[in-house]
């Protein structure tokens, strides 16, 4: 007997130390990627100081690729040396911490969009259960929601905060209607993967439910909603990324100031004076996206490690 | 129609082991050593894990022994592969959503390169061989599990393997219907003259259709009892004759012997 | 049959009618300005008056969309089917595609505006091309390798060879999860788009369009953008919808493959 679970328990640290060793592996991966991009930009530059020396012309060059000089592309290491710079005459502060107080701010909005957008879609969810006619009917438009480019009208979402919000009992500001875009872009991919979720209950546990007489809440608590989790992730993480992107662009149309949003418009509409800093800050973005997707995957390895499932791909 | 003395599939002291030096490392197979005469009926029984599946799957050269030798029909085993020597039918039917019934029939004839009419000849002679000649234009989620079981078969018989390797082929199906398509098998086997190697776990299903019954066991696998069956001619009476419960008793007993002992 | 397929349709069309009823009525209510959201009636009637502005512009996003998601589905299918043939290179890059693609692909706007010119149709390009290869990437190599143990088995007793597998089962195979890709980056597509419109490019397109009035404050006619920008995109994943339904004969509802 005890041969055997010794053996389980061999079989489940190998898998345990597999699994590790996935994870390091993108993660050096990745790494690499980025090494690999580092380097194919300056290989590419290069290759387009030799094609000046050379005076040669490539049609390619400045038409599909980019132009190669330093004002279009600048030096990897100029980027790289700009986070340490400080961007403003009057402060000392460098780059890097503007664009790390940029990056919370966005988080903060793309955070507080996210969390009513979960709440919202699962509401939405649960509502959809209740029947298949309601089910029938309001998914068409949950689908056509989404061509809505809400991100587009984020001034119109800002106006319609600043004036017709007023009887809320706190002071309403710009990014609050930022929040609200990331928001509707999260309700989406929670509210149709909450669906299936809710819907992929085993219907042999379901029947044995109703044997319990189990109200319709209870199931709904007790078997749907776990059953729910793993698809909820799949959700989390697109809504993340969702909520991220409608977070900077609602700031940049809706002209909201503190975020990555202004940081990438100043920069960009001063491009000529210092175009590493829009490099800069884009990098500054990208790693936002990527934080925020982090926080998603860990609490989904936390929550379902307890159950030994695997989480679904994207 | 076949000699009796030539043997379609050799197996000499063939060991088998997974994931060697790892923790989850099985030792699948140990020094098994068996003969399958040209033309017969061979069943494969035993518990979970006795390497069945396993053994049959290194006859059909899908995965290569970790010792020992084998040849099939004289050759070895991948060469017997890549001459087409023999065709498979699993538990899951493996039946391609996406093709009609005499799609998937074709599907071996058109992975070698038939053409389309000999192609269409063959696959309709196959359905009809296995009653199903009217579902050509059918697809698989459009029958029921025994008709796609047959139409597996069809396809596995359609290029005229000489030897035919059948994983657990009824498992899936409800045992009037298992009953019916063991018939339907053996009617097959007697009009076609092939090698079949059957691996199931059902007894009575092993002693009906074969004339031998490979007893195995596991940890590690290995032949434990090699039984004889001889039945004569079977016909649906042959279930509920004395000899049939016998030689059932035999296995049976052939399998708790192995069990007590493991 | 055709009571049956009606039958399909009436929630949605009880829902939507229901549903601009109540936001026609609730507007005349509260408020018949309806400054921020106007009512539907004077969407449409917006949408009727400007209405060869509208065309225009979607016409010249309309170009952007239809390019760059043809680019994007190409590369997609391209990259899916080479990574597919490697075990190793799908374990590797599906994943770091996967974390690629959590980057807020529209940031990178501003930098391709400063490659190509703002005026310069190819950054917007760029930035449709790159946000539809992400979902066909993944999708698509997941179709192409999400076999059945069974279905390979039987193959390799039929010594097939790689191509063989490939064509006969991988391809047909792949087809659903590439069709759930297509819908979901038509969409993507036509917001990318639009968005990108943004930063730079021509100034007679759905993202300026909607912008200017807007500021303006002539909100009924940016509405008016928006509703062909939602038309385009209904219309592209309805597009996709028939492909899919040409394709593949053999399926009645849309699940993807799986027992």
């Amino acid at each position: 007997m005890t041969n055997r679970d010794d053996a389980a328990r061999a079989i489940r640290k190998h898998e345990r130390t597999e699994a590790t060793r996935r994870t390091v592996r993108r993660v050096v991966v990745f790494v690499a990627f980025l090494i690999v991009l580092a380097l194919a930009y300056t290989g590419y530059k290069a290759f387009g100081r030799s094609l000046d020396d050379a005076q040669t012309d490539w049609p390619i060059v400045g038409r599909v690729l980019p132009r190669t000089d330093d004002l279009t592309m600048p030096p990897m290491t100029d980027i790289i040396a700009e986070f340490g710079q400080p961007p403003q005459r009057n402060s000392d502060k460098p780059l890097a911490a503007f664009i790390a107080e940029a990056a919370l701010f966005t988080f903060r909005e793309a955070a507080l969009g996210f969390f009513f957008g979960v709440i919202l879609g699962l509401g939405i969810a649960v509502l959809l259960l209740r029947s298949k006619w309601i089910e029938q009917g309001v998914t068409p438009y949950l689908v056509a929601s989404q061509t809505v480019p809400l991100v587009a009208i984020a001034p119109i979402v800002v106006i319609w905060g600043s004036t017709s919000l007023g009887w809320l009992p706190f002071e309403w500001t710009n990014w609050m209607s930022v929040s609200i875009i990331a928001a509707y872009l999260t309700f989406f991919p929670v509210a149709m993967n909450g669906i299936k979720g809710l819907q992929s209950a085993d219907p042999a546990a379901m029947e044995l439910m109703r044997s319990y007489a189990a109200s319709r809440r209870q199931t709904l608590v007790k078997l749907q909603l776990p059953a729910s989790v793993p698809y909820l992730f799949a959700a989390f993480k697109i809504a993340a990324t969702a909520a991220i992107v409608g977070a900077i662009v609602g700031e940049i149309s809706g002209g909201v100031s503190g975020g990555l949003g202004r940081l990438i418009l100043d920069f960009a509409s001063r491009y000529t004076t210092g175009p590493s800093r829009l490099y800069a800050t884009v990098i500054g973005a990208a790693f936002l996206g990527l934080l925020a997707i982090g926080l998603v995957t860990s609490a989904e390895y936390f929550v379902l490690s307890k159950r030994r499932e695997e989480p679904l791909a994207l | 129609m076949t000699d009796p003395d030539r043997c379609a599939v050799e197996i000499s002291n063939v060991s088998k082991v997974f994931n060697h030096g790892r923790p989850n490392e099985v030792h699948a197979l140990e020094d098994v050593s068996l003969t399958i005469d040209e033309g017969s009926f061979v069943s494969l029984i035993g518990p979970s894990g006795c390497g069945k599946s396993t053994l049959l799957r290194l006859i059909g050269a899908l995965t290569h022994p970790t010792k020992g030798d084998m040849s099939v029909n004289g050759k070895t085993a991948n060469q017997a592969r890549l001459d087409r020597d023999y065709g498979m039918a699993f538990q899951t039917s493996g039946l391609f959503k996406w093709r009609s019934v005499t799609e998937n029939v074709e599907l071996p004839l058109q992975l070698m390169g038939w053409s389309k009419t000999e192609r269409k000849d063959r696959a309709a002679e196959m359905l009809d061989l296995v009653k199903l000649g009217e579902f050509g234009d059918h697809h698989p989620h459009e029958l029921s599990g025994g008709m796609r079981q047959r139409v597996a078969i069809a396809r596995a018989l359609s290029f005229r393997p000489s030897l035919l390797l059948m994983d657990e082929p009824f498992g899936a199906l409800d045992e009037m219907t298992r009953e019916h398509m063991q018939t339907e098998l053996l009617d097959i086997w007697a009009k076609t003259g092939k090698t079949i190697v059957f691996v199931t776990h059902s007894i009575p299903e092993a002693v009906f259709l074969s004339q031998r019954v490979i007893v195995m066991s596991p940890r590690p696998g290995r032949i434990s009892s090699d039984i004889p069956v001889d039945l004569g001619k079977r016909a649906f009476e042959t279930r509920e004759a004395p000899a049939f419960f016998e030689r059932v008793t035999e296995v049976r007993e052939a399998l708790r012997f192995e069990e007590s002992s493991a | 049959m055709i009571s049956r397929a009606f039958r399909g349709f009436a929630p949605a069309v009880v829902v939507g009618v229901g549903g601009l009823a109540f936001w026609e009525l609730s507007l005349l209510i509260i408020d018949p300005e309806g400054f921020v959201l106007p009512p539907p009636s004077s969407i449409l009637a917006a949408f009727n008056e400007n209405f060869e502005e509208i065309w225009v512009a979607s016409m010249n996003t309309g170009f952007i969309v239809v390019t760059g998601l043809i680019g994007g589905v190409v590369l997609g299918v391209v990259w899916a089917l080479l990574v597919s043939r490697f075990r190793l290179a799908n374990e590797t890059l599906t994943p770091l595609a996967i974390s690629l693609n959590a980057i807020p692909i529209i940031a990178l706007a501003p930098i391709f505006n400063a490659w190509y010119g703002l005026l310069s149709p190819v950054s917007n390009q760029a930035i449709v091309v790159i946000l539809v290869f992400f979902p066909v990437f993944i999708n698509t190599t997941k179709g192409l390798t999400d076999v059945g143990a069974t279905e390979i088995e039987l193959m390799r007793s039929y010594a097939a060879s790689s191509w063989q597998v490939t064509r006969t089962v991988r391809f047909p195979n792949a087809m659903p999860y590439f069709f759930t890709s297509l819908k979901i980056a038509s969409s993507l597509a036509v917001i990318g788009a639009i968005v990108a419109e943004y930063f730079g490019g021509r100034q007679d397109a759905l993202g300026p369009l909607i912008v200017q009035n807007a500021g303006l404050t002539r909100y009924a006619e940016a509405w008016a953008a928006v509703l062909a920008g939602s038309v385009m995109g209904i219309l592209l994943y309805l597009v996709s919808g028939a492909f899919e339904r040409v394709s593949m004969p053999w399926r009645r509802d849309a699940e993807t493959i799986g027992a």
